[in-house]
């Protein structure tokens, strides 16, 4: 009788730890999918970026901090790094694009050019989408840190190392209105 | 509070297919306890319902699609349309779903396809000239939701359901009225059976419309509330839903076989639909509830 109460508690402790350890593990290709989502995103436009660079060069003569500044952004991006690291220089490329695109009102001819129409509904189109795929990862993120801290998954997150992933935060930058210099 | 109206929702669909289950086991229970039907009749009825119901499950998209004269939005045609899809999809986190354009002045939007995989947006051609883009991405988020949401597979098990019901109503009232009487029926209080037997078969069929109609209306405010958890801004899909149900033009090619998937019924501006036969809530409601969302 005894024997028996043992063995389907042992039997309910497996169930639980399976139960928990598919969980995390479905939480955790959740944030990889989630991040490989935003990651495709971040280098379709570092690919777009020197076409940009290009595009507007000939009409922006004065504007060279501008266009440095993008460049910049763009390669600080392409170095990678930890997730917080990306999350800032992506910040930086934003912010840097949405001013070349606010200073671009000043030249008619470059508006009126059509490849320069493309790339920007282009990059407006990735702007978005790394806006959605980071609200995806974050959400990700948040349940699976919640899912390593609740118990008891936590004690199953720990026997096994799957550990907490960092949010990717948009700066402060990100959310303020654009700087125009003249 | 976005997450919680989502929650909420769900949490009321599946009690709704949980009486629709109980409605369905207790009509096939009083048909073979009435009536002797036995358990192949049931049995019947379930496998009859099941086919019909799930052979235009499989085939709903093609069948859609081809019905309403959809055509495939190319990206240089509708670049607008293609980039907010996309960011859309990646923010539901379902893979991209196939976009088409229907030519119709008349602004509407529907979603089908039998799971994610498969999922299908199509929008109409006047729904892209009425709305910005906050407006636009409302909808399409609404789409969105109804794909990730699996609202094919639940409309499917409603459909069924009510299937079984019809049918098991149908042969009752026949068996009862040309076939020989059941056994119970020679004791005494056969007649009382008989005719509770006869009321069942006729109101259980018109209480499972009702009960599809409801879990469709469900599932709109449902999928409403999604929209407004992914695009982060309820305001865009209440102003989109203003601008539609304001625009008094029939939609071609929109049957009330198809007018669940619908943003907004096409149905809506014909006279004589009560509330409780439609497939959508009333559009000033679903306004409602999204702007107190915030």
């Amino acid at each position: 009788m005894e024997l028996w109460l043992l063995l389907g508690l042992l039997g309910l402790l497996g169930l639980l730890l399976v139960g928990s350890y598919n969980r995390l593990i479905t939480l955790k290709h959740r944030v990889d999918n989630a991040w490989a989502q935003i990651d495709v995103q971040l280098k379709r436009r570092a690919d777009l970026v020197p076409n940009l660079v290009e595009t507007v060069k000939g009409y922006m003569r004065h504007e060279r901090e501008t266009l440095e500044a993008v460049t910049e952004a763009r390669a600080r991006l392409a170095r990678g790094g930890s997730v917080g690291d990306q999350a800032q220089a992506n910040s930086m490329l934003s912010e840097a694009l949405r001013t070349v695109f606010a200073v671009a009102e000043n030249y008619p001819q470059l508006k009126a050019d059509r490849n320069f129409l493309m790339l920007q509904e282009e990059l407006a189109g990735i702007e978005n989408k790394i806006a959605y795929a980071r609200q995806y990862y974050n959400d990700s993120v948040l349940g699976l840190n919640t899912a390593t801290e609740r118990f008891p998954t936590n004690l199953v997150a720990a026997l096994f190392r799957i550990g907490r992933r960092e949010y990717f935060e948009t700066r402060g930058a990100d959310r303020d209105p654009v700087r125009v210099q003249f | 509070m976005l997450h919680d109206a989502v929650a909420a929702n769900i949490r009321r669909s599946w009690l709704m297919l949980f009486l629709f289950a109980v409605l369905v086991g207790l009509v096939a229970w009083a048909f073979t306890y009435l009536l002797e039907m036995g358990t192949p009749g049931v049995v019947l009825a379930v496998a009859v319902a099941l086919t019909a119901a799930w052979g235009s499950y499989f085939y709903s998209d093609r069948l859609v699609l081809a019905m309403t004269g959809a055509r495939p939005a190319r990206k240089d045609e509708f670049p607008y349309l293609v980039n907010i899809t996309e960011a859309l999809a990646i923010g539901a986190g379902i893979p991209q779903p196939r976009l088409y354009v229907v030519e119709d002045d008349c602004p509407n939007a529907f979603a089908t396809g039998r799971d994610p995989r498969h999922g299908v947006v199509a929008v109409t051609t006047g729904l892209l000239g009425k709305l910005n883009r906050a407006e636009l991405e409302g909808v399409v988020a609404h789409e969105i939701a109804h794909i990730s949401n699996r609202d094919m597979l639940v409309a499917t098990l409603a459909v069924t359901m009510v299937g079984i019901v019809a049918l098991l109503g149908d042969w009752g009232t026949r068996s009862m009225l040309y076939g020989r009487r059941g056994r119970r029926s020679g004791r005494g209080q056969g007649g009382i059976l008989v005719l509770l037997a006869l009321l069942l078969a006729v109101v259980a069929p018109l209480a499972a419309q009702l009960l599809r109609f409801a879990v469709s209306r469900q599932r709109e405010y449902l999928a409403d509330a999604s929209a407004a958890l992914l695009t982060r801004y309820p305001r865009g899909l209440a102003d989109a839903l203003r601008k539609i149900a304001a625009d008094p033009r029939p939609l071609r090619g929109a049957g009330p076989a198809t007018a669940h998937l619908y943003i907004h019924n096409p149905l809506a501006n014909r006279r004589g639909q009560s509330d409780l036969f439609s497939t959508h809530p009333p559009v000033e409601e679903r306004i409602r509830r999204l702007e107190s969302m915030g």
